[in-house]
Parts: C-alpha cells; sequence; structure tokens
C-alpha cells in the first residue's frame, strides 16, 4: 500500500492534533462558580503520562490522515475515544489537590474538540465498513459497556461533571426515571391512540386534511407554552374530576408535561403510519383480498406489517424528539433532566448544566441509534 | 404535504382569508395589546396584569424575529455552501460522512445545544443565535444535498453538451432547479427557530419566550398563553407565506416539491 493522504482523514488528523496541541484539555477551578484557568495536556498530567497521551493522540492521528483500512481507522477511532476519555479523567485525579473538595476540574476545549475529531473518524469509519444493524446495536452496547466500566473503576471521580452527580446522585437517578417516564409514557401513548388514527385516515379520505391539519397546528404552538398552557386545563380536571388528582392528573408537574409531549407525538405517529399504509402497492392489497381476508386480516396481516418500517421511522422521530423535549418539563415542576440544566443555568454553573445535557444527548443519540437500526432490520429503509 | 396543497387549490379564498385575518389580529394586538385586556383577563387570578407590562410586545416580537432572521440567513448560506460543497467532485469524499453527520447532529436537542452554549457564550443573545444557527443548519443542508443529488440526469447531460462551465452548470442549472427544495429546508428550519428561540429567554434572550416564562414564574395563564399565541400565529403565517413562495418558485421552474 503507498503512502497515500485520505482527504477526509487529513481534517479529522488536523482537528485532533490541533486540539491537543493548542487548545486547553482542562479547566481548573478553585470552586464550582469562579471563572477557570486553561491548561494543556502535559501540564495536566504528571509530565511522561501528559507527554505519552499527546504522542499517541498524534500516532491515532496520522492513522487517520494516511489511506489505511477502514476497520484499522474504526480500532484507531474506538482507541483515541478511550484515550481522551481516560486522560481527562485521570487528569481531573491530577490536579486536584488531595482532599480538596471545592476544586472543580473540568474538560475544556481541546478534549472536546479531539472528541468530536474521533466521534468523527468513528461516524466516517462505520459509514465506510457499511456496518449491518445488528453491528450498530452491538457497537453501542459495548461503548455503554466500556463507559459503565471507567465509571465504575473511578476513572471520572475527581471530574466536575461527576462530583456534581456524586453530591445529587440520589436526585439524579430519580430525574432520570422520570425523564425516561415523561418520554416513554407518551410515546406508548401516542402509538396507542396514533396508529390507529392513522389507519382510520386512511381508510377515511374526508377526515385526511382535519386532522392532519389540525395535528400540524399543535407543532407550531412553541414547547414553553404548550406545556404551561396545559397546566390551566389539568388543574381544572384535577379539582373537579372525582378521582382524578388520585391517579396523579394535577395543574403543575408531571401531568401537563406528559400531554403536552403525548400532543407533539401525534402527528409523526399519525401521518408515518397513514403514509406507510397508504404507501402498501395496490396489486399487494388485491392479493390479499382475492385470497378472501377479511378487512381485518388485511390490516393486520398485509398492511401494517408492511408499513411497519414507516410507522417505525415515525416512531424514531417521536422518540428522539420526546427525550429533547421532556428538559423544558423541568420548567413546570414535571421534573426530568431538564431540573439540572435550568438549575445550573439559573446558578450559572456550567458543570451541572452539562450533568442534565450529556444524559439527555446521549439517550437521544441511542435511542436514534437502536430505532434506526430496527428500521433497517424490518424492511428496506424508507427514503 | 401533498394534501396541504391540493387543499388550498380547492379553498384558496377562504384560507387566504383566513391568513389575512390572522395576520391582522396579529399586527392589532401587538400594536395596542392593551386593548385586548378583557380578553386575556379571565386568565389572570388576584388582579395580576392581563397584558404583558414588563416590555412593549412590539419589541419583544420584532427581537424574537430578528434573531431568528439572523440565525436562519447564516444557517442557509452556510447549509448551501457545504452542500454544494460536498456535491462537487473536489468534496465528493465528504459526501457520505457529511449526511451520517447531519442525521447525528439532530439528536441533539435544541434545549441541550442552547444549554451546552452558555458556558462557552454567557449569557443573552449568543448562545441562542448560536444554538438556532447550529440547529437551523441540518434540515437545510439536507434539503439542499437531496435537491442537487436528484436532478435528472438528462438535465446535467445538456447542460454540459452547451459547453457550460461546472461554475455555469452550479448556478444556472442546479441551484435553480433545487431552489423549491432548498427553500423547503430554509421554511422547516426557520419554524423551528422560532419555537427553538422561545427556550432562549431561558439564558437571558431578548424575545417572546419572556412573556411566556415570566407567565410560568408568576402563574400567570395569560402571559403563558399571550407568548404562546404570538409565536404560534407568527409560526402559521411564515410556514405558510414561505410555502407560498416555494410553490411559486417550483412552478416558475416547472418541478413539484416533494
Amino acid at each position: 500500500m503507498a503512502l497515500a493522504i485520505d482527504r477526509l482523514g487529513a481534517v479529522t488528523a488536523a482537528l485532533a492534533a490541533g486540539a491537543i496541541a493548542l487548545l486547553p484539555f482542562a479547566t481548573f477551578r478553585a470552586n464550582r462558580i469562579v471563572a477557570g484557568d486553561p491548561v494543556a495536556v502535559w501540564a495536566a498530567l504528571p509530565p511522561a503520562a501528559g507527554l505519552g497521551v499527546a504522542a499517541a493522540v498524534l500516532a491515532l492521528a496520522a492513522v487517520a490522515l494516511m489511506r489505511t483500512p477502514p476497520a484499522v481507522r474504526l480500532a484507531a477511532a474506538v482507541a483515541g475515544l478511550v484515550l481522551l476519555l481516560v486522560a481527562v479523567g485521570l487528569a481531573a485525579t491530577h490536579l486536584t489537590p488531595e482532599g480538596d473538595r471545592y476544586a472543580r476540574v473540568a474538560p475544556a476545549a481541546g478534549f472536546w474538540t479531539g472528541l468530536f475529531a474521533f466521534a468523527l473518524m468513528l461516524a466516517d469509519a462505520v459509514v465506510r465498513l457499511r456496518l449491518g444493524p445488528l453491528a450498530r446495536i452491538g457497537g453501542l452496547a459495548a461503548a455503554a459497556a466500556v463507559f459503565a466500566g471507567l465509571f465504575a473503576l473511578r476513572v471520572f471521580a475527581d471530574l466536575s461533571i461527576v462530583r456534581e452527580y456524586g453530591v445529587r446522585a440520589e436526585v439524579f437517578r430519580r430525574e432520570a426515571l422520570a425523564h425516561m417516564t415523561l418520554a416513554l409514557g407518551s410515546l406508548a401513548l401516542a402509538m396507542a391512540v396514533g396508529i390507529p388514527a392513522g389507519v382510520l385516515i386512511a381508510r377515511k379520505a374526508g377526515l385526511r386534511a382535519p386532522v392532519l391539519n389540525l395535528l400540524n397546528m399543535v407543532q407550531t404552538i412553541p414547547s414553553i407554552a404548550l406545556f404551561g398552557m396545559l397546566i390551566a386545563p389539568l388543574g381544572w380536571i384535577a379539582a373537579t374530576v372525582p378521582g382524578a388528582s388520585a391517579v396523579g392528573i394535577a395543574g403543575i408537574g408531571m401531568a401537563p408535561a406528559f400531554v403536552a409531549l403525548f400532543l407533539y407525538s401525534l402527528l409523526p405517529m399519525v401521518a408515518n403510519t397513514f403514509v406507510g399504509i397508504t404507501g402498501v402497492s395496490r396489486t399487494v392489497v388485491d392479493a390479499a383480498d382475492g385470497m378472501g381476508m377479511t378487512r381485518r386480516q388485511r390490516l393486520m396481516a398485509v398492511e401494517l406489517p408492511l408499513a411497519l418500517p414507516v410507522i417505525l421511522t415515525g416512531v424514531r422521530i417521536v422518540l428522539v424528539q420526546n427525550i429533547g423535549l421532556a428538559t423544558i418539563a423541568a420548567l413546570i415542576g414535571g421534573g426530568g433532566l431538564g431540573v439540572f440544566v435550568f438549575l445550573g443555568i439559573g446558578q450559572t454553573a456550567p458543570d451541572l448544566i452539562l450533568l442534565g445535557a450529556v444524559p439527555t444527548v446521549a439517550l437521544a443519540f441511542a435511542a436514534a441509534v437502536v430505532l434506526d437500526a430496527l428500521v433497517a432490520l424490518t424492511g428496506k429503509a424508507p427514503p | 404535504m401533498a394534501e396541504r396543497g391540493a387543499r388550498a387549490r380547492r379553498l384558496p379564498r377562504a384560507g387566504t382569508l383566513i391568513r389575512f385575518a390572522a395576520f391582522a389580529v396579529l399586527v392589532l394586538f401587538l400594536a395596542m395589546p392593551e386593548s385586548f385586556a378583557p380578553v386575556f383577563a379571565p386568565l389572570t387570578t388576584n388582579g395580576a396584569p392581563a397584558i404583558y407590562d414588563r416590555a412593549p410586545l412590539i419589541d419583544l416580537t420584532l427581537a424574537h424575529l430578528g434573531t431568528v432572521a439572523v440565525a436562519s440567513l447564516a444557517a442557509t448560506v452556510v447549509a448551501v455552501g457545504l452542500a454544494v460543497g460536498v456535491t462537487r467532485p473536489a468534496g465528493a469524499d465528504f459526501l457520505p460522512l457529511s449526511r451520517s453527520i447531519v442525521n447525528i447532529g439532530q439528536t441533539f436537542p435544541p434545549v441541550a445545544v442552547l444549554a451546552l452554549a452558555v458556558p462557552l457564550f454567557g449569557f443573552g443573545e449568543r448562545p441562542t443565535l448560536f444554538a438556532l444557527f447550529l440547529y437551523g443548519l441540518l434540515p437545510i443542508f439536507e434539503n439542499t444535498l437531496t435537491g442537487l443529488t436528484r436532478l435528472p440526469p438528462a438535465v446535467l447531460d445538456a447542460a454540459d453538451g452547451m459547453g457550460m462551465t461546472a461554475r455555469q452548470r452550479l448556478l444556472k442549472v442546479e441551484l435553480p432547479l433545487a431552489l423549491p427544495v432548498i427553500l423547503e429546508g430554509v421554511k422547516i428550519s426557520t419554524v423551528i427557530g422560532l419555537s427553538t428561540a422561545t427556550i432562549g429567554s431561558t439564558v437571558a434572550a431578548k424575545g417572546l419566550g419572556e412573556v411566556i416564562i415570566a407567565g410560568l414564574l408568576s402563574g400567570n395563564m395569560a402571559f403563558v398563553v399571550q407568548g404562546g399565541l404570538v409565536v404560534a400565529t407568527l409560526a402559521v403565517l411564515l410556514y405558510d407565506s414561505l410555502g407560498a413562495l416555494e410553490r411559486r418558485v417550483a412552478r416558475r421552474t416547472g418541478r413539484r416539491t416533494g
């Protein structure tokens, strides 16, 4: 193999090398509010280790720069990501004075840019290898396992975001659970209502325009406003309908957030079911009729299975969107990971913002990977 | 969307009339909000003000629209530029990866992007502009890519056969033909931006989100509803007018959008 330069790799290599050489790797702050001092990678770790990390990143960047087989690039990208994660964890331990509980060491621009560069390399390798759906899910599970392993080994224990977590581990578990309940619960309800509604408007042409226009209109209401507007009607229901408050319906808190997410979820579910059902080819429908299937049998055995990839695409849109939007619930007392985001914004504590935002992004990303794989497994990916 | 088009053709008058009425009411409300106080009064309690009074609504609306316009314009320029870049022979190496980046980028929740921008840019307009810009890139990039890669090969061959240079072909054939699809991306991006900009008020950007959040904090439903209604009306009107522009362009180029 001749030494040739990979043009895309040149960009990632330049990013990774520049990040490690020119940008601060970590930020040291005496406490969680004050402005921080930037620290380069060789200063953030014991000298030998710091230079070792820098050299390793440059070597991995060279793998990206040269034309190398995709499998090698994949391995190099994974190695780069793990290296940066471990290095930033160790840097935090190294920089924090022994026994100091107030000092905060946060990842800085160099770390994030390097992470981005290797993530880019990883995405590129995955595209080049044309990894199948099962391999992608496997990769995701492996990544989660590695991360959990590093966490269990307390590699990250002195990082600022983990310190914020350490102070409120109990609350974090509760809010993460609330976040998932909001996102998945409203998805389940939207599927239970939206799929039959989609089938209905596929059958009754007259209902189509009104239903879709109404759901389109719901989408234009800004999320904060919709969450807020539901407080009044739900409060009224809780106060007047006997037993409503006993099942958790209340003006503020989770109920309005749940209903708002459900309303936003309806359009993708209804529209995708409708498109999926009407996209089933005429000849297939005729064949089903010719076999003497009842309408119900045709729907269950032919139309819905054939529409499944398109319906699952709707589920993907809804789930990713819900995981993101559920952060807004915190503004109306509905809980979820947004609690940390808005608390962090209020206290100008970036670490606390990260504690809410990073898990949200990770959840949304994982949901997208898993559902993309499911869409690919159930049939040809829709256009 | 075909549905919407068919309906618009069948009932042009009613639809236009409703839109004009909505626009008129919106302008009237922003010009003299106090005269609408009786409408919102039932939503308040304990004698709280029915109309947001800490800043003129018209100022907030213009600031809101300004933020969205700046971010959308920047996003359009950059996204179209990038999409043109990766569809040229020189940038072809970057095409597959750029697609997967767009796919991944869309999983980033707007609130998270906004919140992560705060440590970088501080409070105020800048994190909001940045988040709106970044979030606005994706739909425009995706649509421009679709528009440029699904052109009929016969047209491109004809352009080459006429002796057009690559530059002429791009400017006179490819971009004009892809314009309706690009505009659809701009439309999606702008409408999302309008809604996302309300969240910007949590990081002290000036805009209509201020009204909604003030309402949430003081338990004044009138504020929440009027802020929400103004943004929603703006979104619908903007969606429709950009849609009309898109259809007009599509008719001129003789192509239909999705």
